[in-house]
């Protein structure tokens, strides 16, 4: 693997590091907990990505859905902190994330639409407003009484956690359960539906597909808000989730929007591989968490994993439809 | 230079482009090759221009075998050809144009080059202005500009593929004097076209292609009967074309012909970024035909855009079927029965990588959010059956040959329509598909649809149209009768003559 | 407040910038996109500095970012000319793999001192009142800014060769058919544009943020050059004088932040990027055919003023951008 060639510059011992990058995924029941909870986000981004990457969108604006997501269900989740039940305070922050993930998303979708603004550029200047801004909501109006510090709002009660379901010796985060339902709805969703079918059109000929009759811009629309939705959902997650850190804090997203990219580029349309390469995914960056400890490795590691074997399998599947099928 | 090509080539999968091809042509003359649209007369020009590399065969030049299988090689031999798509670089200048590509140092003397491009170009009496964008020329110029640019390269093999597609009347005359000079200074010409016409005014000689192989060869002036047995392998079957009633006699019009004009365009006007046309009106009745002539570019596919609701108009009204609809959506013209068929049958017309099924589902009125496959495919089968579409409810459209995509997107019309919009409708078809095609189009004509259509092929304007608008240079002709225009009237309109 | 200084730090910081859009000018214009620029340009500024530390040599770190930046260049050719897979899938990978192996790679360096680039004042020029501190009170990077820029518009606009990169990029067949080998130019500029990217990473690491750090602090730059080279409709001057206005803006933000202290200081870096949506929008303004339909109804002397000023904004990439060549 290319990764040990990494490792030998850094002059670690690769087996040692992808050791531990195994025991830190699957080494205890609690790790396998946590990598649970890692793959929820990145299968509700997935199943977002699924519907745009149908239509030939490069959501990478995901990111910033993903971190407004968390900011609106944040925001749901301090204003009725003390109203009403708590299984209230969740739906409204729940529907509140999708909300606020859809809005982010619209925004790049009509710069696209109307403005004729590329959405990959219109997408990532929007991931770095949607970064400030929570900086600033951090540091400013959310900032922990007395202090101001870039660690994060007040961890929310326990009774607005999500719940878990607990398997013996493990926990399923709740959340992982809505993950695999949106990317089950979203993939027969894809097959089946008129959206589905003038989204794929659009893919591959948004021309052809508009001189058929397609309301293009309405469809665009309409995907990126899907999409953005359940970004918003991954954001919620992360704030609520049984296992994240209940608060709002700067980088919350942690790149889980770029890394459901990667995922959807390797699995393509297929859900089942979509869930297993974001399960597989989250292993890796749960357990790269482990190298800074042990062996002073950087735990971006994980990333370069990842990157590393997306690459790969770019080249791999050029490698057969070039050179393989020519042949025959 | 002798050229010499020996037991030529070229496979595509099943299909034999090329199946042993031999001819030679001696230096100083201009050596015709005539063959129906996919006889294989390109790809044998290609692959001796280089584009192409033959699966098998010999070039000779002057008697020794030269191996030739790249631009670049050709090039060296002195070959060049002047493809039927201008090959040029649009948003370049015509100096730069002229000189890309060309040995001229690293930094290349523009001052030079510029001299050479003039001389060379008033010696044809060619006009190019060196600093004009190419995109700004006309087809015929940038033609020329291919020309002189082959000719300052040193080629003594020239190769034009069907030059005079795109160019007018006057336009060809100053070609063709052109290409004779060319010829007497000991160059080998070869001229390539479907057109008997040319080819006798023009050639010395001539080889004719039937499917990939050589039917015969005659020198000229050779009896035209006997090229058309050469060309078709019969008679021509039929002078003008049969079998469809062309127009109705004039004076018993169809009934819906006296209804109100499906199509009415009030002082329309119509631009983009490069063009604007002004002041147009146009009334189409229920079962009409409409042919739009012209040069590539000159508005034709502006105007139908407009027609069809794809690009507002900057002035003036659309009615159809007495509705005013300047300005509204695309959605309200398709459902007010106007359909529109582009030139891109794959990619506008298509959607490549969906099947006949998809594109079936995505046409018809939809029941609930869900789609119906069974529907769908049964929808597609019958399409493909009353069609003779060769494929299945499933075969991706990218799959179908040329003339089945044009098939497909008829066939995929809807069963009611007030008004087709169809540009090129039998471009790059051979003659049994383009006239399946045209019996299609007349059967809707028949039912009251009213057709505006563009074309480059003056005698399907001529022969299919009631009616016909000449587009040039920015303007547009009142609608002239087509029972009483002629090829040549025509042609002088394209090239601007009384506009 | 004396625009001098201010105009000679812009000046100074700029090289990095300049050199990367120069880089993907180059690039673009043969019809290949680099979409890695943010990660490369993290990535090649750890390498320079990693290896002018360890030769102790300032040119050597240089070399060694633009052997990076060339490597990656290569990368993306390899992927969409060779094996023709999406320009845009294998660039934002590559993206990604950059920036996680800058962070693990140089973990090692970070925050230790380096060598950095000495300023080379040019003897009696250089005290030439308000041009000499810009001009000539400058390090041997920024005048290698200025030769470079001249040297890219020369090459560009007049040399044969450079006549040959445009056609490659605007009319791939036509070149193929004119006897020039495309792949091999593509392949060629790829690899020369990445190694310019990689000299504009050197060119933080050894002089403008001289150093290391995770994150360094240029996170997002590479997005913005992407969106200058269209700004710039990817001529070599107006995307140069794209990369100045950036500066600028960001050593205003500077000063700007210094009078709103009340204001996170997190805000600051993003303000570029809603001003590269902006521009981008611009740029679409000035494409949009809605728009010059609407001055077909203005009396023709405003039209044309209207015109020029559209035109000054239009921006056309170089036709076969994206795609490859299809050989028959």
């Amino acid at each position: 693997m290319a990764g040990a060639a990494v490792l030998r510059i850094l002059s670690a011992s690769p087996a040692q590091a992808y050791a531990l990058i195994v025991a830190g995924a699957v080494g205890s029941p609690e790790r396998v907990t946590f990598v649970l909870a890692a793959w929820a986000p990145l299968l509700l981004a997935a199943a977002g990505l699924l519907v745009t990457f149908a239509a030939g969108l490069w959501n990478i604006g995901i990111e910033g859905q993903v971190i407004l997501g968390a900011v609106c269900a944040t925001g749901a989740l301090r204003a009725l902190e003390h109203l009403g039940p708590p299984w209230l305070a969740l739906i409204t922050a729940g529907l509140a994330g999708a909300a606020g993930g859809t809005f982010w998303a619209l925004l790049a979708g009509a710069l696209r639409a109307y403005g004729r603004v590329n959405e990959i550029f219109g997408g990532l200047g929007l991931n770095f407003i949607a970064g400030s801004l929570t900086v600033y909501l951090v540091l400013g109006p959310w900032a922990r009484p007395g202090i101001a510090s870039t660690s994060g709002t007040l961890p929310f009660d326990a009774a607005l956690w999500l719940p878990a379901l607990r398997i013996p010796p493990v926990a399923v985060p709740f959340e992982v359960l809505l993950g695999l339902a949106a990317i089950g709805a979203v993939s027969a969703a894809l097959r089946g539906t008129y959206f589905g079918l003038y989204l794929t059109a659009m893919g591959h000929s948004l021309r052809a597909a508009q001189l058929r009759g397609v309301a293009t811009t309405r469809e665009t629309l309409r995907a990126f808000a899907l999409c953005g939705a359940f970004a918003g959902l991954a954001g919620f997650a992360l704030v609520a989730g049984a296992y994240s850190r209940h608060q709002l804090f700067p980088l919350i997203s942690a790149g889980n929007g770029y890394l459901a990219i990667l995922v959807v580029l390797l699995a393509g349309r297929n859900a089942a591989a979509c869930a297993l390469i974001a399960a597989a995914f989250a292993a890796i960056s749960m357990g790269s968490l482990q190298l800074p400890l042990a062996m002073q490795l950087d735990s971006s590691m994980g990333g370069v994993i990842q990157g590393l074997l997306v690459l790969s399998v770019i080249v791999l599947r050029g490698f057969q439809t070039r050179f393989l099928r020519e042949g025959t | 230079m002798r050229v010499e090509l020996r037991e030529i080539r070229k496979f595509f999968g099943a299909v034999r482009a090329n199946d042993g091809v031999t001819l030679a042509a001696e230096a100083g003359t201009i050596h015709g090759v005539l063959g129906e649209n996919g006889a294989g007369k390109s790809t044998l020009m290609k692959i001796l221009s280089g584009t192409l590399v033959p699966d098998g065969g010999q070039i000779l030049l002057d008697g020794a075998p030269v191996p030739i299988g790249s631009a670049a090689r050709a090039l060296r031999a002195h070959i060049g050809m002047v493809h039927q798509d201008p090959l040029d670089f649009p948003s370049l200048s015509v100096l730069d144009n002229f000189l890309l590509g060309a040995p001229a140092g690293f930094v290349p003397r523009r001052g030079r080059a510029r001299d050479a491009l003039r001389t060379l170009a008033a010696r044809f009496g060619f006009a190019l202005d060196p600093d004009a964008r190419c995109d700004h020329l006309t087809v015929a110029e940038r033609q020329q500009l291919e020309i002189v640019r082959l000719l300052w390269l040193g080629v003594q093999v020239l190769i034009l593929d069907e030059p005079t597609t795109a160019i007018s009347a006057s336009q060809r005359t100053h070609l063709f004097a052109a290409l004779r000079a060319m010829a007497a200074q000991g160059r080998v010409v070869f001229f390539v076209s479907h057109k008997l016409e040319e080819v006798q005014e023009l050639c010395d000689r001539v080889t004719v292609l039937r499917r990939g192989r050589v039917a015969g060869e005659a020198p000229i002036p050779c009896d035209t009967g006997r090229l058309v047995r050469l060309m078709f392998g019969r008679e021509l079957p039929r002078a003008p074309r049969p079998g469809i009633p062309l127009r109705p006699p004039a004076d018993q019009p169809p009934a819906a012909m006296k209804s109100t004009p499906v199509l009415e365009l009030a002082d329309l006007a119509v631009g983009d970024t490069l063009l604007s046309l002004e002041h147009l009106f146009l009334h189409a009745a229920a079962g009409e035909v409409v042919g739009l002539a012209g040069l590539e570019g000159s508005g034709q596919r502006l105007l139908l855009q407009t027609c069809a609701g794809l690009t507002p108009p900057i002035g003036g009204r659309i009615r159809i079927g007495g509705r005013d609809l300047t300005g509204r959506p695309y959605q309200r013209f398709l459902a007010a029965g106007v359909a529109y068929v582009p030139a891109g049958r794959l990619g506008e017309g298509l959607i490549p990588g969906l099947t006949l099924a998809d594109h079936a589902a995505i046409g018809e009125p939809r029941r609930s959010a869900f789609v119906d496959r069974r529907q769908a495919v049964r929808s597609a089968a019958r399409r493909i059956q009353e069609f003779n579409i060769r494929g299945t409810p499933d075969t991706d459209v990218r799959a179908l040959s040329g003339g089945n995509q044009q098939r497909a997107l008829l066939a995929l019309l809807p069963a009611r329509l007030t008004l087709l919009l169809m540009e090129h409708p039998t471009r790059g078809l051979d003659l049994e598909s383009a006239e399946e095609i045209w019996r299609r189009l007349l059967e809707r004509r028949a039912h009251g649809t009213a057709i505006v259509f563009s074309s480059s092929d003056l005698d399907e304007l001529l022969d299919r149209g009631d009616r016909i608008v000449v587009f040039s240079g920015g303007r547009v002709s009142v609608p002239i009768d087509a029972r009483r225009a002629t090829v040549e009237q025509l042609g002088e309109l394209i090239g601007g003559k009384g506009l | 407040m004396d625009p001098v200084p201010l105009i000679a730090a812009v000046v100074a910081a700029s090289p990095p910038v300049i050199f990367a859009v120069l880089g993907e000018t180059l690039a673009e214009k043969s019809g290949v996109i680099n979409l890695s620029l943010d990660g490369l340009l993290l990535l090649s500024a750890m390498t320079g500095f990693a290896t002018a530390r360890a030769a102790g040599s300032v040119p050597a770190g240089a070399a060694a970012a633009m052997a990076v930046g060339a490597a990656a260049g290569l990368v993306v050719a390899f992927a969409s000319l060779t094996l023709r897979q999406h320009q845009v899938a294998t660039g934002f990978v590559l993206t990604l793999l950059c920036q996680n192996l800058a962070y693990l790679l140089g973990a090692p360096v970070a925050h230790v001192p380096g060598p950095q680039i000495s300023p080379a004042p040019v003897p009696l020029l250089a005290r030439w009142p308000a041009v000499g501190p810009v001009v000539f009170d400058q390090d041997a990077l920024v005048y290698l800014s200025f030769v470079g820029t001249a040297a890219v518009w020369w090459y560009l606009s007049k040399t044969a060769p450079g006549l040959v990169l445009r056609g490659v990029g605007e009319h791939p067949a036509a070149a193929a058919a004119r006897g020039i080998a495309v792949n091999k130019v593509r392949y060629l500029y790829a690899a020369a544009g990445g190694a310019l990217v990689g000299l504009g990473g050197a060119a933080f690491s050894l002089a403008v943020k001289p150093g290391w750090s995770r994150p360094y602090g240029i996170e997002g730059t590479g997005w913005i050059v992407l969106a200058i080279v269209i700004f710039g409709n990817w001529d070599p001057l107006r995307g140069v004088a794209g990369a100045y206005l950036f500066v600028l803006l960001q050593t205003l933000g500077t000063v700007l932040q210094s009078l709103m202290p009340r204001v996170p200081t997190q805000v600051f870096p993003t303000l570029p990027f809603p001003l590269m949506i902006l521009a981008l929008l611009l740029v679409a303004l000035g494409n949009s055919e809605r728009i010059h339909r609407a001055l077909h109804r203005l009396p023709p002397g405003a039209r044309r003023r209207l015109l020029r000023t559209l035109r000054a904004l239009q921006s056309s990439p170089p036709a076969s951008l994206g795609a490859s060549l299809e050989q028959e």
